[in-house]
């Protein structure tokens, strides 16, 4: 991690690049693809996604009026696909939000005043949210203010400060031993000055790989959190939703579990794929040592 | 026969041309110094000899060793012939050991991978070999572990590595670059010691001539991947026929032409440094003991007057360093004043800003001193925070800044590129045109030329020495190298544990040091005249 | 090593603190009157007031959590609201379903992983390398409850070669038990060893490269020597770091998954306790469980010391 902050070249040809890593583009395919049926959800769906109907219950896949089937009440699995997609992203989108934005402030904050109280502070608090996994805050608040996606993004939202504070610190100290922060503290620059003007730019291209994998995390920790019935509550689908409902049914209607569990695998592949794309193109380490 | 025969060597790799070839020739007893500046693949030729090149390299031509090409020898082959026929040394001892092995673990493992002893024995002729590297048993016992150890103890671990089953032929790939002068000195004369008693062929490689001046019977010059110039060595520097070798010589010992600085003396001084002090809190070792305290400054003093450029010299840990940032108010001390031009470099309200726009700095990293994201006009005019709302703004902002890179020798076009357009020599200009635009009356140089091919160094000493004349400027020249340091500052300071052990004119230090430190100092520092002189009067002496 | 120890130790000490006053501080002072909470539509502030007694919740907030603390350390959990019984007994039970399940995940995933991951590194850029690439990606990417309704409806439902759920307990047997658990730790193991088999193939990428595995190629060791001598164990540093955050995701995980096996487990018992609003219940268990992944951390601490020798002197 310690160099890799730094790159030598700035942004120009970043797309060019990108555009070469076969894995960046799958990766964004399938990201692109699940964030547009989020989106169309908004404007369109086959059917309304709480529609029930028992004429048309356990329809299998492929069928000529629901495409990817329906389930033990009729309602139809692509609509409710669509707007689950919509609850994950949105969800994990947040979280990640959350965790970069106190995070990021929070690790800078530790680094520019490296050794001192407030830096030891700001790390074991660091170190105490580690030890709460994103399910035991979403325990707790749940049984203090019952089930919601609310619930699922704070919980999910929490866990992801630590992960940027650490990483925004860790980068941040190689970064202050530079000689052009010495070089800028010798111009009369203030930590806080140094830390928007030289320390972030530079430490950009970790948060955003560091983002996406969060933000695949992010949707993994949704589906767990709304299967065990800690997230997004009905008449809101969610894909961990719907997982727990075809639990049940699973040697009658496979299909009703496989269909959002690929959804899932599908999502978060194509956000790790994206991210690790991105990191060969922004890591100048990496792409040095495969030249 | 020679022990190592090189012949036509050609090497690529991923298809870009590294070396082409190369001859040279190593015999049994004999040492070769492989001189070149960065980018010559001096150290490419000892890794092709290894067999330990990146993927993607191809290699031509004939590496002989007695007489067997081992260009041609399979994986299997040279791992047998590596660590038994070659021993390798590399530059950085620092990282060259495993730091989760013991250096006995360390050391038997050559005898042991080779088959050659059972455990018990090989950590016997470890302990023999680490005793031939002068690490004797009572203080460095097999169970140490690297990080125990200082730089030059850990590469006389790395050469125990290499001998320890007494090879015929060793390549040492810049092995005293990283360390003292003093350890430097230490470790080329066990070199020495050890080709002597084995006999075995030894490969130096440096970029330094003043290094091999002294020890090597051969030398092979090179540039570009080829070899420019060879021959036996004090004839070699005495003819010099190719031009490089002659530029390379001349760089080595250039000396900048300098104007003495004129008045001043009454006049308040530049810097004034007053019996300063730096303690650092140690962390504790045991529960009972409370913290320990390490005085990195201990009550230094020193002046440096108007256009006067005092070097300041001392090995690593002496805490020349912990004193520069601690003058340029980075560093809190803990007693002493600090004052520049009169004005204390702190208040009680931190760094005082008006004493900071008197001073500027120089690192010695040309590739780490620039944020790579920010354009040179926005890199050189950093330093105009200082001044706040005075600072100039628009058209005069970017004058000032073209000013001050064509003060460098930079042109002014250069404003609109990035940092990684440019060599390190034209960083290391970028770096003095933007100690140069709010026109302080001192410039820290910390380093400021140490990582610089000698070619390079020679320009930016001159480059230094007329800004100081024309300007009137003076320097803080901090520094390791004595040659350097010998070249470009009127007066010199020697530092030694925290302390300045001795101060005076330049000429007057060097020509008659005073402290048995500043003594040992200066015969350690590796000079090309005095070592090719020696020799030769060491030639026409008649054998005994 | 003793001035390291020792300060990891307090270091433990005082995140069990910090983490007990916020775990309280969360399910009893922020709801309000946490009798009246649980009581939910019931709560008659007589009725309050009694379950108050019955519970031991009566008193100010400082001295509650000190009568909890105490509790806790004596291994009294204080009583449930749901089920009548002191909750040490109810954790008891589960815990020896939860905890099990956990650590044989951790140990499938890290006995997968390692070969894995090294191989893929000892054969960079092989096919090896690369299909071990490609699966491991997509393990990353499989949620384990959803892996775990696969595995049940392919062993379970179609080859009827495993139960598709439940737990017989250990009185019934060390094997049977195991055999219960296998699925479950499967379905847990193979995302998290997709993890760290890639951790690890970084990590050892990353010291493959270093300095020293140089110096002990010119030894004359073979590439594989260096890799098995000189580069496996510094790599196993970072390795560690990931083993011990796994433990907390797996912990998590164990709780997610049982609700697919059917197993009496920790899970089951929070979930339902969140459903009755016993909040006591889901106090100590979230006490546990924050317990169990400090300890864990604390132990990674110290298996540095030994895997690392710059750390056995004080840092």
């Amino acid at each position: 991690m310690t160099d890799t902050a730094l790159h030598d070249a700035p942004d120009r040809g970043f797309w060019r690049a990108a555009l070469r890593s076969p894995s960046f583009v799958a990766g964004e395919l399938l990201t692109g693809l699940f964030v547009a049926l989020a989106l169309i959800s908004f404007v369109w769906t086959p059917y309304d996604p709480a529609a029930q109907s028992i004429a048309t219950r356990f329809r299998p896949l492929f069928d000529p009026a629901h495409f990817l089937g329906s389930d033990h009440f009729g309602r139809d699995t692509l609509s409710m696909i669509m707007v689950g997609a919509r609850t994950s992203i949105a969800v994990a989108f947040v979280a990640v939000g959350i965790g970069i934005g106190l995070g990021v402030p929070l690790g800078l904050l530790a680094a520019a005043n490296r050794g001192s109280l407030l830096d030891e502070v700001i790390m074991r608090a660091n170190d105490l949210v580690f030890a709460f996994p994103a399910l035991l805050i979403a325990i707790m608040i749940t049984a203090i203010s019952g089930p919601g996606a609310v619930n699922a993004i704070i919980a999910i939202g929490i866990f992801n400060i630590p992960v940027f504070a650490r990483l925004a610190r860790g980068a941040a100290l190689t970064l202050w031993t530079r000689e052009f922060v010495m070089a800028a503290r010798v111009s009369g620059k203030g930590p806080v000055l140094i830390s928007v003007e030289h320390i972030l730019p530079n430490i950009l291209n970790l948060l955003i790989v560091q983002g996406t994998i969060q933000f695949s995390l992010g949707i993994l920790a949704e589906a767990a959190l709304s299967y065990v019935g800690l997230g997004a509550q009905p008449p809101i689908p969610s894909w961990g939703k719907m997982l727990a409902d075809a639990q049940t049914l699973i040697s009658i209607a496979p299909h009703l579990a496989l269909v959002p569990g690929f959804a899932i695998v599908l999502t978060v592949l194509g956000l790790n794929l994206m991210g690790d794309g991105l990191r060969d193109v922004l890591d100048p380490k990496l792409r040095r040592s495969r030249t | 026969m020679s022990l190592l025969a090189v012949k036509d060597l050609c090497l690529s790799i991923s298809g870009t041309e590294i070396l082409r070839d190369i001859d040279l020739a190593v015999d049994a007893g004999e040492i070769l110094g492989v001189i070149g500046e960065s980018g010559s693949g001096k150290s490419m030729t000892a890794l092709s000899i290894m067999q330990l090149l990146p993927r993607g390299s191809e290699t031509g031509g004939v590496i002989a060793l007695d007489g067997d090409n081992i260009l041609a020898h399979s994986e299997a082959e040279m791992c047998a012939i590596r660590g038994d026929d070659i021993g390798m040394i590399f530059q950085e001892p620092m990282t060259a050991l495993n730091p989760v092995k013991t250096i006995g673990e360390q050391v038997a493992e050559t005898v042991m991978v080779h088959g050659k002893a059972s455990k018990a024995e090989a950590m016997r002729i470890a302990r023999e070999t680490l005793d031939r590297v002068e690490l004797p048993g009572d203080r460095f016992p097999l169970s140490r572990y690297p990080h125990e150890l200082s730089g030059g103890q850990r590469q006389r671990v790395v050469i125990a590595m290499a001998i320890a089953l007494r090879p015929r032929l060793l390549i040492a790939d810049e092995p005293t670059t990283a360390l003292d002068v003093t350890t430097q000195a230490q470790i080329l004369t066990l070199l020495k010691r050890l080709v002597d008693e084995d006999g075995m062929g030894l490969m130096l490689i440096t970029h330094d001539l003043a290094v091999v001046a002294d020890i090597a019977d051969k030398i092979v010059i090179m540039k570009d991947g080829e070899v420019v110039e060879a021959g036996e060595t004090v004839a070699l520097f005495r003819a010099m026929k190719h031009p490089y070798t002659r530029a390379l010589f001349e760089a080595s010992s250039h000396q900048p032409a300098r104007v003495p600085p004129t008045g001043g003396a009454g006049a308040v001084p530049v810097l004034e440094v007053k019996d300063v002090i730096r303690d650092y809190k140690l962390p504790r070792t045991s529960f009972f003991r409370p913290a320990g305290h390490f005085r990195a400054v201990n009550s230094v003093s020193l002046t440096i007057r108007k256009g006067e450029n005092v070097g300041l010299v001392g090995e690593s840990g002496c805490g020349k360093s912990t004193l520069s940032r601690a003058i340029m108010a980075l560093e809190a001390t803990q007693g002493g004043v600090i004052r520049i031009e009169g004005e204390p470099v702190t208040t009680d309200k931190g760094a005082s800003l008006a004493a900071r726009r008197k001073m500027q700095v120089v690192f010695q990293d040309p590739y780490g001193s620039f944020n790579p994201r920010h354009r040179v006009d926005r890199l050189v005019a950093e330093p105009f925070h200082l001044l706040g709302s005075e600072a100039p703004k628009g058209a005069a902002r970017r004058k000032a800044v073209e000013e001050a890179l064509v003060n460098v020798g930079l042109s002014a076009a250069d404003a609109d590129k990035y940092v990684h357009e440019f060599s390190g020599g034209q960083r290391q200009r970028i770096a003095i045109a933007r100690a140069l635009i709010i026109h302080p009356s001192l410039i820290v140089l910390d380093e400021a030329v140490s990582a610089l091919d000698v070619s390079v160094r020679a320009q930016i000493l001159d480059l230094l020495a007329d800004l100081s004349d024309r300007l009137q400027l003076s320097y803080l020249f901090i520094s390791h190298d004595l040659t350097v340091v010998r070249a470009i500052t009127d007066r010199v300071l020697v530092m030694k544990s925290g302390e300045i052990v001795e101060a005076g004119d330049t000429l007057e230090v060097f020509t008659n040091p005073q402290h048995p430190y500043t003594r040992t100092l200066i015969e350690a520092a590796p000079n090309l005249e005095q070592a090719l002189a020696a020799r030769e009067a060491a030639a026409a002496a008649p054998a005994e | 090593m003793s001035v390291y120890l020792a300060r990891r130790f307090v270091s433990l000490t005082l995140s069990l603190i910090v983490a007990s006053f916020v775990v309280f501080f969360l399910l009893e002072i922020v709801p309000g009157d946490p009798a009246s909470f649980m009581l939910g539509l019931n709560a008659t502030p007589e009725a309050a007031a009694n379950l108050r007694q019955a519970l031991g919740l009566e008193g100010p907030p400082i001295e509650r959590y000190f009568v909890w603390v105490l509790g806790l350390l004596q291994g009294e959990f204080g009583i449930s609201y749901a089920y009548k019984v002191p909750v040490a007994d109810l954790v008891a039970d589960r815990l020896w379903v939860s905890l099990p399940l956990a650590i044989y995940a951790l140990t499938l995933s890290t006995l997968i992983a390692f070969p894995v991951g090294i191989i893929a590194a000892a054969k960079r850029n092989s096919p090896a390398d690369l299909g071990i690439m490609g699966a491991t990606q997509l393990g990353v990417a499989v949620p384990n409850f959803w892996f775990a309704m696969l595995l049940v409806l392919f062993f379970a439902v179609t080859l009827r070669w495993f139960s598709a759920g439940g737990f017989p307990g250990w009185d019934e047997g060390f094997w049977i038990s195991m055999k219960a658990l296998t699925l479950p730790a499967i379905a847990l193991a193979l995302p998290q060893a997709s993890i760290l088999a890639r951790v690890m193939r970084s990590s050892l990428l990353d010291t493959l490269s270093e300095d020293y595995v140089r110096s002990a190629r010119a030894k004359g060791l073979s590439r594989r020597q260096a890799l098995w001598r000189h580069a496996l164990r510094n790599a196993l540093i970072p390795v560690l770091t990931i083993i011990g955050l796994q433990f907390s995701f797996l912990l998590a995980g164990a709780i997610i998954i049982e609700n697919v096996f059917f197993l009496p487990g920790l899970g089951r018992l929070v979930f339902q306790a969140i459903t009755s609003r016993d909040l006591i219940v889901v106090k100590s268990v979230v006490m546990i469980l924050v317990f169990a992944v400090i300890l864990v951390t604390f132990i990674v601490d110290i298996t540095y010391a030994i895997a690392d020798p710059r750390l056995r002197r004080a840092r």
